[in-house]
Formats: C-alpha cells, structure tokens, sequence
C-alpha cells in the first residue's frame, strides 16, 4: 500500500506541474496540445544533464542543474507554440500536434546521435541512463521513497494559485485568454501577455517532462516519449476546470490509476483478480474518456483559447 | 491543381498558392533537417540526406530499384488511407488524431479474422472498416454529445486501440517471437490478392490491390466533398455548427458520421498493409505506430486536397523509407520521422504564406495595372482571403468567437 502511495504521489505531481503548464497557456488564450513534445524536449534536457554531471557532483547541484536543463530546453521548444500561435497565426491543433511528433523523433535522433559518439558506433539505443544522479532526487522515509518533485508541485500549486488570482500579471492574463480585445483596449499587450502564457507552460511542461522520467525508472528509451501523457494532463486539466487547486485534485485521482498498474501486482485482492496487465496500463486512457465525457458538457474552458489574436477584431 | 497558363494570375491561384506553399514546406523541412544532420556529423550530413530523398534509387540494379519502389508503394496505400481521414475529418472542421489508433485497431482485427477465423481477404477488409467506423464513432458521440474535445479523447483512443491489439494479437503470435503469424503461411487465403502487380514490380509479392483501391478511394472522396449534397452539408457543418442547424442540417449525426468515415478509412489502411503481409504485428508494441502521424502530415501537405494528397502520400512514404538508408553508424533512421514532423510544423505557416503571396501579387497587380490591362484587379484578390475554405484561417471561426 505504501508503494501504491508513493507512485499515486510522484505520477500525480507530474500530472499537476503538466496540467497546471497548460492551464496558464490555455488561460492567456493558447491551446497547448504541443504539451507531450515539451515533456519529452524537458526530459531529454534533464537527462542529458544528469548523464554527463560527473560522479561526484554534491546532491543539491545535480538537482538544480537537471531541473535548469529541463527548464531551458522546454522553454526553448515552447518558443516554436508561441511563435507559430501567437506571431504567425497558425492553426494551434497543427503546430501542437507538430510538436509532439518532433519532441519524440528530435530527442530519439539526438540520443542516438549522442549514444553512437560516446560508444564509437556499439550503442544504438535511444536511451539515456541516470541510476547515481537519481539518488540526489530521493529521500528515504522509512521505505517510502520521497521524491523533491512532489514538493516542487505542491509549490507549483500555490505559485498558480497566486499568480493566477491574487496578481496583477495573472488577472490581466486571464483577460487574454476571455477577451483579447477588450484586454487590449485597457492597454495589455496580448502578445506579450500570450508569450508569457506559453513559455510559462513550457517551464511546468519541461518540470513535469524530467519528473516523469524520474519516476519509478532509472533510465529513459527516447523512442517512446511519454506515453500520451501530456495528453492525460490536458485532461487532468478540463477535468478540473482549468482552476489549479481543482487540477490537483483531479491529478491526485489519474495518478492513482495510472499508479496501480505498476503496483497492482503487490496488492493481494488486485492480483487474485488475474486482470491482464495491459488492462490496468489502458485504465488511465479508459478513465480519462469517461471523466471527460461527464464534465466537458458545462466546460469552463477560457473563452478565447484556440483563436488567433486579431487586433482589427471588436 | 491545374496549372495557370498566365503567368501574371500565378499568385493568384488557389491551386498554385498550395502547391507553391507545400513546395516550400518540403525545401525548409529538409533543409532543417539537413541542418541537424550537420550539427549531429558534419563529414556524412550530405550523404545521409541524399540517402533519404534517393530511396529506392540507392540500390544500383534496375530490378531491385523497381522491387523497392514498390515497397514504398506498398507502404504508400495505408498512409494514404490515413491521411485521407484526417483530410475528411479536417473538411468537417474536426482534426482526427485519432486516425493513429483507428489504423492499429484496423490492423488488429484484419490480422485477427485472418488467422483465428481464416476469413477470406474482403470479410477481413470489411471488418476492419466497421470496427475503425466504430472507434471513430465513440469519438464522434463524445463530441457530439459530450463536447469532448476529439484531439484528446482521440489520443486516449490511440492507447486504449494499441494495448488491445497487444492484447487479442498475442492469442495468434508466434510461441517464440513476439510477431504475429506469417498470413501466406497460416492464411493465404487472407492475403490480398495481387491481380499480376508483382509481375511489374520485379516480382515484388506484396503489390496488391490496395494501392489501385487506395487511388480510387482517393478520387472518390474528392468526388463525395466537392460534388454531393452529403459532403456540402458535412463542410457546412464544419464551418458553422449552429448555422448548419439553423438550416436543417443534422449537425449531431453529422460529426458522428464524419468522424465514424474517418475511421473506416484509417483501419481500412490498417488492413491494406497488414493484409498483404509485407508487416508482421509486434506483439510488444510500446509506442502506437507513426503511420498516422505521418497521414497528418500527408493531409496538410497536400493542401487538403484529395488528390494533391496522393502525391503528398507518396513524397513522405518516400522519405520514410528513404531513411532507412542513412550510414546508421552515423545517424539514425528517424532522421525521416523528424523531417515530416518539420513539414507538419512549417504547414502551419501555410495559411501565414497564402496571404503574403496574395498581398504580393496584389501589389504586384497594382504596379503593372497602370502599364496593362490586368484581368484580374488587385482589390477582388485581397478581399477573397476573407471567405477561402482553407482551414487555418477558417478553423478558429467555429470555436465560438464573440
């Protein structure tokens, strides 16, 4: 039961810090379905770094680098959303899905590119491992283990919940994403306030990108990506109605799903079910449709998101 | 895609506009990735991006250049069949990223009914498509009836269809590998049949009737959206739900069966290349495969036109397997992959170019009209950018602007 704990923990803080990128995109008024290629590009980002620290690196400072690298190349890939969106008025769904497709095929050739160097042409993997540098992520309680990311999306939560609400800077934001034109004739800059928005996503994204790979493995096979689970964090995020503390909730309750199936084996009444495993793999996509199907009717979702800024439009 | 005969109306065709915009989506998509080619190993970057555009022109025997042609052709049928979905799908306002998974569950069930039900290859077929028809009915009742955003409940369907197949395929595995069996060996009578195609293609047994069928498919969507009442109605929906209601249109029924059509068209690709054997299933599949990815990236660069699609089909098929034939002790295969996702990415700039190439031969039309009569005058071409059909300026009109 601990171990069930501790996974429904760490899957849950990767789903807050996602969602909670995309609800600050989506609030200024962007729709970020590149999230899953930004979680990949922060990963790739932090587990670079974590492979080429060198051993005796102090614990802190492994930290601090891993999650600047994941940060720098997130905000970097989330760059491309925001020009394309924001700039050049592209269609959001194409330039999203673009990115998620690049995330994956960029990282896995880097990798490889990387990994082919380093061997002298023996190692073709797409992979990355990161088995010392992890340690400096965990802290043993007893034999739960600990991870510093769910601190850092518990602080996530509250820096959404106040710059969202209680600040100058996230009011005028929101206004972005209901009405950009009416924000502009109070003298916002929606371009500026919409930039914001997606970098700031693509900050949480990477976070979430790098937490994920940290979870629970040691190493990361870039081919895969991340398994849809940008995806998931986007419906974590309607699910809770784009308000951050409802979005941590609702992460606390996908994380338990996606958490059982890889524990579901050390829970005695789960394992005399004799359920396949894939049953339990496909329970959070499962999940997310039927939570969608019951609470995207009366959606709250930011009035403007997905619309291309038009100045000329009143 | 007719060709002007003027060269002055150039810039002012639709048809030239797409063409001339996916053209330099292709050019920048490669040169990015010759670029990362360069940053990864300068020494072999020219080789390797000359490897992916020759393909099959890398082997030096005419009759193995021929045999791998058609493997790309092979391989071409089913990602035409996927883009042709998301290009349906697209039409009616709806952007189909489910057509990744509808392509596996196609794949699945035609493998499926071949060899534990040794079913004849057209029963295979025909299930394929209803089963596909009914993924992309779950994803239209969602949003029909739910507002569920498709893209997502789309991506969710993608996981659901990839670990079910994994699921009902390992029932017909080989025991000791973990690809499904050899269909000429346990069902040949589930193979597609080749009506004499392999002849020409060097002896290439995995020519079948898909790709014919996958043309004509092709030629007909383009015949069903432009020429019928059903497909007018469906492009109405897609421009204006509400309007398309106030009019009498079934708006509900019609995302339903958009979206249940886009279906049907991606598992048929599913069955069209796992029918013909050129592909075994791998049980162990982690990842949902990009063959619907890549009929994204087909559909939009091929200007959403049908037709402009068969050949955008063929060009990322071609560059796909063309990455095969990178020096792998240097770069990776996938170096195809990423130039594709670069051309879905620059594709959304198409919309951004088509206006500047209309302002360019509207300034243009302005210069030279003092100095001769210029059929066409530059004020009708500026204003015509406000009601063109083409999608990244039409698309956001639907989302409920105030």
């Amino acid at each position: 039961m601990l171990l069930l704990l501790q996974y429904t923990l760490i899957f849950s803080s990767v789903l807050t810090l996602v969602a909670l990128g995309g609800c600050y995109s989506e609030h200024s008024g962007v729709i970020n379905l590149g999230l899953e290629g930004i979680m990949v590009i922060g990963a790739l980002g932090g587990a670079l770094v974590m492979r080429f620290l060198p051993t005796g690196t102090p614990g802190i400072l492994v930290v601090l680098l891993t999650i600047a690298g994941a940060v720098v190349f997130g905000v970097a890939y989330s760059a491309l959303l925001a020009v394309a969106c924001i700039n050049f008025k592209a269609d959001q769904t194409i330039v999203g899905t673009a990115l998620n497709i690049l995330g994956t095929a960029l990282a896995t050739v880097l990798v490889k590119a990387i990994n082919m160097k380093l061997s002298g042409g023996d190692d073709v993997s797409s992979t990355i491992q990161y088995v010392n540098a992890k340690q400096s992520f965990i802290a043993y309680l007893g034999s739960f283990q600990f991870n510093w990311f769910m601190v850092i999306a518990i602080i996530a939560l509250v820096i959404a919940y106040v710059v969202l609400y209680k600040t100058k800077f996230g009011l005028r934001m929101m206004a972005c994403g209901e009405h950009p034109q009416a924000a502009a004739s109070v003298g916002i800059n929606v371009y500026k306030m919409r930039w914001s928005g997606v970098l700031i996503s693509g900050i949480f994204g990477s976070l979430g990108g790098i937490c994920y790979i940290l979870a629970g493995v040691s190493e990361w096979k870039f081919e895969n990506g991340v398994a849809g689970f940008g995806f998931l964090a986007l419906a974590v995020m309607i699910f809770g109605q784009w308000k951050p503390t409802r979005i941590a909730l609702a992460a606390l309750l996908f994380g338990l799903f996606r958490a059982l199936s890889n524990v579901y084996i050390g829970i005695d009444f789960l394992a005399a079910l004799n359920i396949p495993s894939t049953v339990y793999n496909m329970f959070p996509y499962i999940i997310s449709l039927v939570v969608l199907a019951f609470t995207s009717k009366n959606s709250k979702a930011p009035k403007a998101e997905g619309i291309p800024y038009d100045p000329g439009q009143r | 895609m007719s060709k002007p005969k003027e060269k002055k109306s150039l810039f002012q065709n639709d048809g030239f506009q797409a063409l001339l915009a996916s053209l330099i989506c292709i050019v920048l998509g490669m040169l990015i990735g010759f670029i990362v080619l360069l940053f990864i190993n300068p020494s072999g970057a020219g080789a390797a991006i000359g490897a992916v555009i020759k393909n099959f022109l890398n082997y030096s025997r005419a009759s193995l250049q021929i045999k791998n042609f058609g493997n790309t052709l092979v391989k071409m049928a089913p990602l035409l069949m996927c883009s042709l979905s998301v290009l349906f799908c697209y039409k009616v306002g709806l952007f189909n990223i489910g057509v990744a998974g509808q392509y596996v569950v196609g794949a699945c069930i035609s493998i499926y009914a071949a060899l534990a039900w040794g079913l004849p290859w057209w029963l295979c077929l025909i299930l394929a498509i209803i089963v596909g028809a009914l993924d992309g009915a779950i994803v239209g009742l969602l949003k029909a009836y739910c507002n569920v955003n498709e893209v997502i409940s789309g991506i969710m369907l993608n996981w659901i269809g990839l670990y079910t197949t994994n699921m009902i395929l390992t029932t017909v595995k080989e025991s000791t590998s973990p690809y499904t069996l050899d269909l000429r060996l346990y069902a040949p009578k589930s193979v597609l049949p080749n009506i004499g195609f392999s002849k020409l293609f060097s002896g290439n047994e995995y020519m079948s009737i898909a790709i014919p069928l996958a043309i004509i498919i092709a030629i007909a969507i383009k015949i069903i959206l432009d020429k019928t009442k059903f497909g007018y109605e469906l492009k109405a929906t897609g421009f204006n739900k509400n309007a398309a209601k106030y009019a009498g249109m079934a708006e509900k029924q019609n995302i339903i069966i958009t979206l249940a059509i886009g279906g049907a068209l991606a598992a048929c690709g599913g069955a069209f290349l796992y029918l013909t054997d050129y592909e075994l299933w791998e049980c162990t599949s982690s990842s949902v495969p990009g063959m619907g990815f890549n009929g994204i990236a087909a559909a939009f660069l091929g200007g959403l036109n049908p037709v402009g699609t068969i050949f955008a089909s063929y060009f990322i098929q071609h560059i796909t397997s063309g990455g095969a034939y990178v020096d792998k002790s240097l770069y990776s295969s996938q170096i195809s992959d990423l130039i594709s996702a670069l051309i879905i990415y620059l594709c959304g700039f198409v919309g951004f170019m088509k206006l500047a190439m209309k302002k360019y031969s509207a300034a243009k039309a302005a210069k030279s009209g003092q100095i001769e009569n210029v059929n066409a005058e530059p004020e009708p071409a500026v204003s015509k950018e406000e009601d063109p059909p083409t999608n990244s300026e039409a698309k956001p009109e639907e989302g409920g602007n105030e």
